[in-house]
């Protein structure tokens, strides 16, 4: 059985908007302390809108598949449609995560929350909010020696 | 992980051979008769035991021959797990009352690393000596982590990970020397690629895995020396004199008894076959890409192994990329790993957690050929680029190196 859904497969071989966007409205900068990784979410808003948004990702085959399918997602959603998306809906939109992939798409999730957070600061003269480490998560799917 | 792109292509290469090699024919051959035909129990009296018993005198015969060990010192056991198991566990329990002390390596295998982590919650203390930038033990600093009450010291003989071949015999004096400690060395990663004579090496206990040299899994060997003592792990009747008790996997021990006899035959047959393609893939892949970094020792290594850190990406990706052009590697990334860590052989080595993201880790084999290599060697540029471009690491990278040039 293979480990990754055929969907997951797709958008880690063919990731949708990948890429920066200069002048950029609002970024999501993630760190991830349990692997290291790294996810970058730019968006162009007009009239509430997510009128563009590109990614960029230093992760696993999951973590680029939910950045994809995150910005995929989001395109031309108001930002209130946006920020009601969680790991759960990305996940389930891939068709499903391994469990000890799921921290990948908080990942993905926290770093579009963060880019329209940061949307809002700059608009009331508080950002750029730069780069945040997202906070230790639930680790039980993580089988360790005890 | 499925391949999309199968008709385009059709090849598989396997360069991951230290997670599974593919049986010989000869060993399946060996193997067929017992399932079936042969399936009496060694252990008993009557006409259905005579084959199986030979076959499994056989066996340990083909084995001790392979370790350079008389046969009544050959352990059947179910996997190299288990065999380090035995050599540790086994160990504390005989020797508890001589003292609680054991000695391992930074880079051990988990079944080493975490049989002693066991034994700390039963009162045992570890040392665990730490290793040079290229894996290498050096044994003058096991000798100073001998103490009076040091039971064992337990070496790898050559990482699974990056290959580094460690000087056993040199630790081995040094243990038997300066203390009454029992030396095991865990080969099994090296046994059937490079020589494992238990008395050149001078252990007391060796490790070592079948089905790492194309035998069946399902076995393990354990080289315990004459009048060297372990505690069973699993009691019961008296098989494997009594040092493992359980009706034997005969089928699985004949398969490992030959993959032992071919190993001895093909050594250095093997090691020809390999050496090139290890020096292809390496000299390839460091010339046709930047910022990309071997891991392990240049010259004391395995045949088999190459280890790779490819900078601004993660290990996981670089596979599944890999894997859809028919290349079948590992990693040693946190995001490749169960437990979500990156390699503690790397950080032991002194590889920043950041860049063993982007670990590689390459294990070749019989079936392996220079074209594989060339195959690999052009492939892999474009995956790279692919997932850099990507990567948020690597644009801050290029901006950085843009903004030097500007200056
Ligand atoms: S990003 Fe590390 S496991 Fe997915």
């Amino acid at each position: 059985m293979p480990i990754y859904s055929e969907k997951v497969m797709d958008h880690f071989q063919n990731p949708r908007n990948v890429g920066e966007i200069e002048n950029a409205d609002g970024v999501g900068e993630l760190g991830n302390p349990t692997c290291g990784d790294i996810m970058k979410i730019y968006i162009k808003v007009k009239d509430d809108k997510i009128e563009d948004v590109k990614f960029k990702t230093f992760g696993c085959g999951a973590a680029i598949a939910t950045s994809s399918m995150v910005t995929e997602l989001i395109k031309g959603k108001t930002l209130e449609e946006a920020e009601k998306i969680s790991n759960e809906t990305v996940a389930e939109a891939l068709d499903g995560l391994p469990p000890v992939k799921m921290h990948c798409s908080n990942l993905a999730a926290d770093a579009l929350h963060l880019a329209i957070e940061d949307y809002r600061a700059r608009k009331e003269g508080k950002g750029p909010i730069g780069r945040v480490e997202t906070p230790e998560h639930d680790e039980s799917d993580i089988l360790e020696h005890t | 992980m499925h391949i999309l792109d199968l008709e385009a292509k059709l090849k598989i290469i396997n360069f991951d051979h230290f997670a599974a090699t593919s049986m010989r024919q000869e060993v399946k051959e060996a193997m067929d008769p017992f399932f079936i035909n042969e399936y009496g129990n060694p252990q008993s009296i009557h006409a259905l035991s005579d084959e199986p018993r030979e076959a499994l005198a056989r066996a340990r015969l083909q084995a001790a021959d392979l370790l350079n060990a008389t046969s009544n010192e050959v352990i059947f056991t179910s996997s190299g797990s288990e065999s380090n198991n035995l050599a540790i566990k086994g160990t504390a329990f005989a020797r508890m009352d001589k003292g609680k002390h054991i000695i391992v390596s930074k880079i051990e295998h988990f079944s080493v690393l975490n049989a002693v982590k066991s034994l700390t919650k039963l009162g045992f203390e570890v040392s665990e000596v730490s290793v040079d930038k290229y894996g290498l033990v050096d044994p003058q600093d096991v000798k100073n982590a001998l103490r009076k009450d040091t039971i064992l010291v337990s070496i790898t003989h050559a990482s699974n990970e990056i290959g580094t071949i460690q000087d056993i015999k040199e630790i081995s004096r040094i243990v038997h020397e300066n203390s009454g400690a029992y030396m095991h060395a865990d080969a099994n990663t090296s046994c059937g690629f490079i020589e494992t004579d238990v008395k050149e090496l001078g252990a007391d206990m060796l490790s070592a895995a079948p089905h790492r040299f194309y035998g069946p899994k399902g076995t393990g060997l354990f080289y315990l020396k004459k009048g060297v003592r372990v505690m069973p792990l699993i009691d019961g009747g008296i098989q494997e004199f009594g040092r493992r008790a359980g009706t034997e996997n005969i089928p699985a021990i004949v398969g490992a008894g030959v993959a032992c006899e071919l190993a001895k035959k093909e050594l250095k047959d093997r090691t020809a076959h390999l050496l090139p393609i290890q020096k292809e893939i390496i000299s390839g892949v460091l010339s046709g890409l930047d910022e990309v970094y071997l891991n392990g020792h240049p010259e004391k290594r395995l045949p088999n192994n190459i280890n790779f850190v490819v900078k601004y990406i993660e290990g996981e990706s670089m596979l599944m990329w890999l894997n859809n052009n028919g290349i079948m590697v590992a990693s040693g990334s946190a995001c490749t790993s169960k437990i979500l860590k990156s390699s503690h052989v790397l950080s032991a080595i002194g590889v920043d957690p950041a860049l063993a993201q982007g670990s590689l880790l390459i294990s070749l084999g019989q079936d392996n050929s220079l074209e594989d290599a060339a195959f690999f060697i052009k492939e892999l540029p474009g995956v790279v680029n692919k997932l850099r471009q990507m990567s948020p690491l690597y644009e801050g990278i290029k901006k950085e190196n843009k903004a030097q040039k500007d200056k």
